[in-house]
């Protein structure tokens, strides 16, 4: 245990079943997870008006990470419940595309999403939320976690603490040559923490990241620019909640670079940290600078910016595109060579940050860490970015650090239960060189993993794991019983002859016989569930979303099977466990490489080794055959 | 677990060699050497020194010896299998040999399949997958030509061609991924028609690649060459004096049926399959019309077929009703018995095809005949050392089933199903050419995108 020499006087702060540090949504997740669970939980975070910030874009959701939000609910967390009251425009992307990769989006209020969840927090029984900054992570004789100290010398008691450190660690915030120690948003950083992890035998790597300027909405010129609404009859993030029929639905607008932008850029390159050096941090490749575009993809004469308003009582716009860490008189510049933004006036500028994170192939699938018994990790601080993902990993961890304290079973997702499953075992298994994004092509069964069963797939761990009311969960089952009897009903009616099949086969390029079923003609991706009204008589009267669950399942059969096989397949190296203390360095058969890396990482099952970077097929072989000589004995 | 059970077999090239080594491999394969092996010293075997060789006399259940031996012992994981491995030296010829093994069968080891002590090493770690096929493929080639194959293999060929077609696939992925992942920037979308012509570009690029397993087989089992004919042409005597140029017949095959006679030979460094007939006829017996059968199932299967008359006689019915039979199949048209005389009509009625006068009594022009299959063969394989060539049968199955998954793309685009469903279909034709290089990854989709692609905040 490390003794901090800065602090003089040390007291007892209270006992608590679970210690949460950090209330970005990682920590928002996790500490609502617990205190519902039941545990004594305590909330700490550098700021109190900083609790669910949004320091980076103004909205939730998207490809991929619309189906987190989904997850989410499902399993019994706050993100969708809030965004659904404080959205200011809501659309699913991708409709053009299959029912697999639709996702939502909402612009997002930041700060009625703040009070929302704040508020949330304030009101849940068990949860202890404080301005407090933790700096050491106490552990007892056998390693376990009994203890979280503050700066000011509180030590809380706790049995298990959950790390949402988000870009605070150690946090420098770098624009142009003026380079900051600082957190987010020009918040406070936290220094002694990383440290602190350092000594109980945590690799720290260092990541970056970046956010784009902040514009008055009054100096833009919105008659240059292209206004883009969301949709008139979105469903909500929430299966439990219903949006209404007066949606709100704030612009978001099209901009565009031009030639003499790059010009300007590429004049002031020597000025850009990113390029001389000064920034060292790994930053996201999906998320690159403007200077990192410009050099990057040199031939493109414009690209595409995205203005989005930060909430309804405020001018500030985000100019999504536009992330830079070039000195702030050239971020004027550029931006005032931008059609409509001639007069525009900056709010913030865009900074980059670097941060201390720590290597997530030190963290189980459970996101309990390896070093240390009790002690779990989410967000950012686990090599990830974005506001999904960092919530997705802190109900898991929340889930998990209740169990723990418990004694009881934890909640552990794979590849196919979940985008969740896909976002932890990735960073598991493959560690975080950069900040990870969930990517929709990252999973692997995602026709099954849809953001709209959802509700179906992980309402079940919400349920078990104390989440999920019984009501809640009972509504769900019974959601997909009708989907399933509308199914075998559509099975057994079979068109008769009339005039309406004779013109329905005419349009939909023919070939429909008298005494086929409902069944077999959905399976046509030309015919849809209302072209079928006229020859379906008895149709019940269902709500949308199980009709569209019940076409789903019918279209796309064939597909959905296959996947399933997949997934069975899959199952099949995911429950050869391997026992945690398993002796690698014996396995005399296993190449050196992968017996370093195996008994560094100590991977929980046959597939998580089998997606370690330097372990190869043959190896995993030998593994199999170690193991069940271990079996044996 | 089946997989730890000890496995013997004789591992030395059957023939009339000095000695034969029966190997036995696994757990046990020490204690059962021991129940059969008896020391002049009388100490157990176990008791034998690692990296010894030991002698004495394999004794059988009623205690009468077999043979006199010298058994090496080797310890686990030193060994080329990484397990317990025993070697017993016996006498040369098949029967010594033959009678160890079938004593250590009785003793609990059990007969190791083909490659199986190969299988063993790469399941041990010692060598790695790639490496185990090309080891198996050079043990197991018949011929010096198929030898080079196996080894332009581990050099690479194959795995160069595969990597070609998953260079466009993943080129075709990455760009329908990116317009899911960023639908709001405005990157071109794949259209239908681009869609389409891609999986057919790709679809054909397998199918190109999956048709060398042909030449590839015929490397490696032999150009299957079909003597048919009429009885009475002369046939097995064509068989023989062929034989006759080849010098060293590799091996005869087994298990063959006796009515169609299977002999493989060597000419000029090109492995070929001679297949013996039935002389096709019509016939009311039960027996023969079953060997002709046979003869015609076979001469359908054939990569060649030496359509066998005898030149001296005038054509009868029987003889022309084979071309029927031969239809499709490549042939040369051996006219035999030339010795006898050369009837004008018979000849003149093979005008139009390839055909050798000749004669496989007397042996003559036999040289061209042998000359013409080799060249027949050698045409087929083309330049079979260093192109890419499917020569594993589990590389053909992966390769099928990687042209039937963009098979099933392209028919599932045509019904109009949205392409991330036809996307599946692309990464398991990914996933199968994938598994025939031991490359199948996903994260290279997003290092494509990201690579080629502007997009971010």
């Amino acid at each position: 245990m490390t003794m901090d020499n800065d602090i003089k006087i040390k007291f007892e702060a209270g006992e608590y079943d679970v210690v949460v540090i950090g209330a970005g949504h990682a920590g928002c997740e996790a500490a609502l997870a617990c205190a519902r669970k039941g545990m004594k939980t305590m909330l700490m975070t550098m700021h109190l008006d900083s609790v669910a910030m949004m320091p980076c874009n103004p909205s939730i959701g998207g490809t991929g990470k619309g189906h987190l939000v989904r997850e989410i609910d499902a399993l019994g967390g706050q993100m969708g419940r809030v965004i659904d009251k404080t959205y200011l425009q809501i659309k699913t992307l991708n409709t053009s595309k299959g029912e697999a990769v639709h996702s939502l989006r909402a612009q997002a209020d930041k700060a009625r999403y703040h009070d929302e969840m704040k508020r949330v927090i304030e009101n849940t029984p068990n949860l202890y939320l404080k301005q407090a900054q933790a700096v050491e992570i106490m552990t007892d004789s056998d390693g376990k976690v009994c203890g979280v100290m503050t700066y000011t010398g509180g030590i809380y008691r706790c049995r298990a603490a959950v790390i949402c450190s988000g870009t605070y660690l150690k946090g420098r915030i770098i624009i142009g040559e003026a380079i900051q120690e600082s957190g987010p948003n020009g918040l406070m950083a936290s220094y002694k923490l990383s440290d602190s992890l350092r000594e109980l035998g945590f690799t720290i790597n260092r990541l970056k990241t970046g956010t784009p300027t902040r514009i008055n909405r009054r100096s833009i010129d919105f008659s240059v620019l292209t206004p883009q609404y969301g949709d008139k009859d979105s469903e909500a993030f929430s299966f439990d909640d219903d949006l209404g029929e007066d949606k709100k639905d704030l612009p978001c607008y099209l901009a565009y670079t031009n030639e003499e932008t790059h010009d300007i850029i590429r004049a002031n390159l020597s000025r850009s940290p990113l390029y001389s050096g000064v920034i060292h941090g790994t930053g996201p490749r999906y998320c690159p600078s403007i200077e990192d575009k410009v050099v990057r993809f040199a031939d493109k004469k414009q690209h595409q910016l995205f203005v989005e308003p930060e909430g309804a009582s405020t001018d500030e716009m985000y100019l999504q595109g536009f992330s830079s860490s070039l000195p702030e008189d050239v971020q004027e510049k550029m931006l005032h060579s931008l059609k409509g933004f001639e007069h525009a006036e900056i709010m913030r500028s865009a900074y980059a940050i670097e941060y201390d994170a720590i290597d997530p192939r030190q963290v189980y699938s459970t996101l309990m860490t390896k070093p240390v018994k009790g002690l779990f990790t989410a967000g950012q601080i686990n090599g990830t970015s974005g506001y999904e993902e960092a919530a997705a990993q802190g109900i898991v961890a929340g889930i998990n650090a209740a169990q723990y304290v418990r004694g009881e079973a934890m909640l552990t997702l794979t590849r196919a239960d979940g985008y969740i499953g896909v976002l932890i075992d990735d960073i598991v298994t493959k560690g975080a060189t950069e900040p990870y994004r969930i990517m929709t092509s990252r999973v692997e069964y995602r026709l099954l993993l849809r953001q709209d069963n959802a509700d179906k797939r992980l309402m079940p761990f919400g349920y078990k794991f104390g989440l999920v009311s019984e009501e809640r969960y009972k509504r769900m089952l019974a959601k997909w019983e009708s989907v399933d009897r509308e199914i075998e009903r559509l099975r057994s009616v079979k068109v008769t002859d009339s005039p309406a099949l004779r013109e329905l086969s005419e349009i939909t390029g023919g070939g429909i016989r008298p005494g086929t079923t409902l069944y077999t003609l959905l399976k046509r991706p030309t015919i849809s569930y209302e072209d079928l009204a006229p020859l379906d008589e008895d149709r019940p009267a269902l709500p949308k979303n199980i009709v569209k669950q019940a076409v789903i399942q019918i279209r796309y059969e064939d597909y959905i099977l296959r996947e399933e096989k997949q997934i069975e397949r899959f199952r099949k190296l995911e429950d050869k466990k391997i026992p945690v203390d398993f002796d690698y360095q014996n396995s005399k058969n296993l190449r050196i490489e992968a017996r370093q890396k195996l008994d560094r990482y100590r991977p929980l099952n046959l597939g998580q080794a089998s997606r370690i970077e330097g372990v190869s097929p043959a190896d995993i072989s030998v593994l199999m055959i170690e193991l069940a000589k271990a079996d044996n004995k | 677990m089946n997989d730890y059970d000890t496995i013997a077999a004789i591992s030395t090239p059957v023939g009339t060699g000095g000695i034969s080594i029966v190997r036995l491999s696994g757990e046990k394969a020490f204690e059962i050497t021991e129940k059969v092996f008896s020391r002049p010293n009388g100490k157990p075997f176990s008791e034998a020194g690692a990296n010894t060789l030991s002698y004495g006399h394999i004794i059988d259940t009623e205690g009468s010896i077999v043979d006199e031996v010298l058994v090496g012992k080797m310890l686990a994981p030193h060994t080329y299998t990484t397990e317990d491995t025993a070697e017993i030296n016996c006498h040369g010829g098949l029967f010594a040999a033959r009678s160890v093994l079938a004593l250590l069968l009785k003793n609990g080891a059990r007969v190791a399949e083909p490659g199986e002590f190969t299988k063993r090493a790469f399941l041990g770690g010692r060598i790695d997958l790639s490496q185990a096929e090309a080891v198996e493929d050079i043990i197991t080639s018949k011929t010096e030509l198929f030898t080079k194959i196996a080894a332009g293999q581990i050099a690479g060929a194959l795995k160069n061609a595969v990597n070609a077609i998953t260079d466009k696939i993943l080129i075709l992925l990455s760009d329908l991924e990116v317009t899911i992942q960023y639908p709001e920037y405005d990157i071109e979308e794949v259209t239908v028609g681009r869609l389409r012509d891609s999986l057919e570009e790709i679809r054909d690029d397998i199918e190109a690649l999956g048709a060398t397993y042909r030449k590839g087989e015929i490397s490696r089992e032999g150009l299957r060459t079909v003597i048919a004919g009429k009885p009475n042409v002369g046939k097995s005597m064509l068989l023989n004096r062929i034989l006759d140029e080849d010098k060293a017949i590799v091996t005869d095959i087994p298990g063959t049926t006796r009515d169609v006679v299977d002999e493989l030979v060597n000419l000029s460094g090109v492995p070929v399959k001679l297949m013996d007939t039935a002389g096709i006829r019509e016939s009311s017996e039960t027996v023969e019309a079953i060997g002709i059968d046979r003869s015609v199932a076979a001469i359908k299967k054939a990569d060649l077929v030496l359509w066998t008359v005898d030149v001296s006689s005038p054509l009868e019915q029987e003889d022309i009703r084979l071309r029927t039979e031969i239809s499709g199949r490549p042939f040369i048209a051996v006219l035999n018995k030339c010795d006898l005389g050369i009837n004008k009509e018979t000849l003149d009625y093979f005008r139009n095809d390839e055909c050798i006068v000749c004669s496989a009594k007397t042996g003559e022009n036999m040289e061209k005949v042998t000359g013409v299959i080799a060249d027949f063969a050698m045409d087929s394989p083309g330049d079979i050392t260093s192109a890419a060539l499917i020569v594993n049968a589990r590389h053909k199955a992966l390769i099928d089933k990687a042209a039937d998954a963009i098979g099933h793309a392209i028919s599932s685009l045509d019904e109009g199903m949205p392409e991330d469903l036809i996307e599946i279909d692309i990464n398991d034709c990914r996933d199968y050419l994938g598994e025939i290089t031991g490359e199948t990854a996903r994260e290279d989709v997003i290092d494509d995108i990201f690579s080629r692609f502007c997009l971010g905040k």
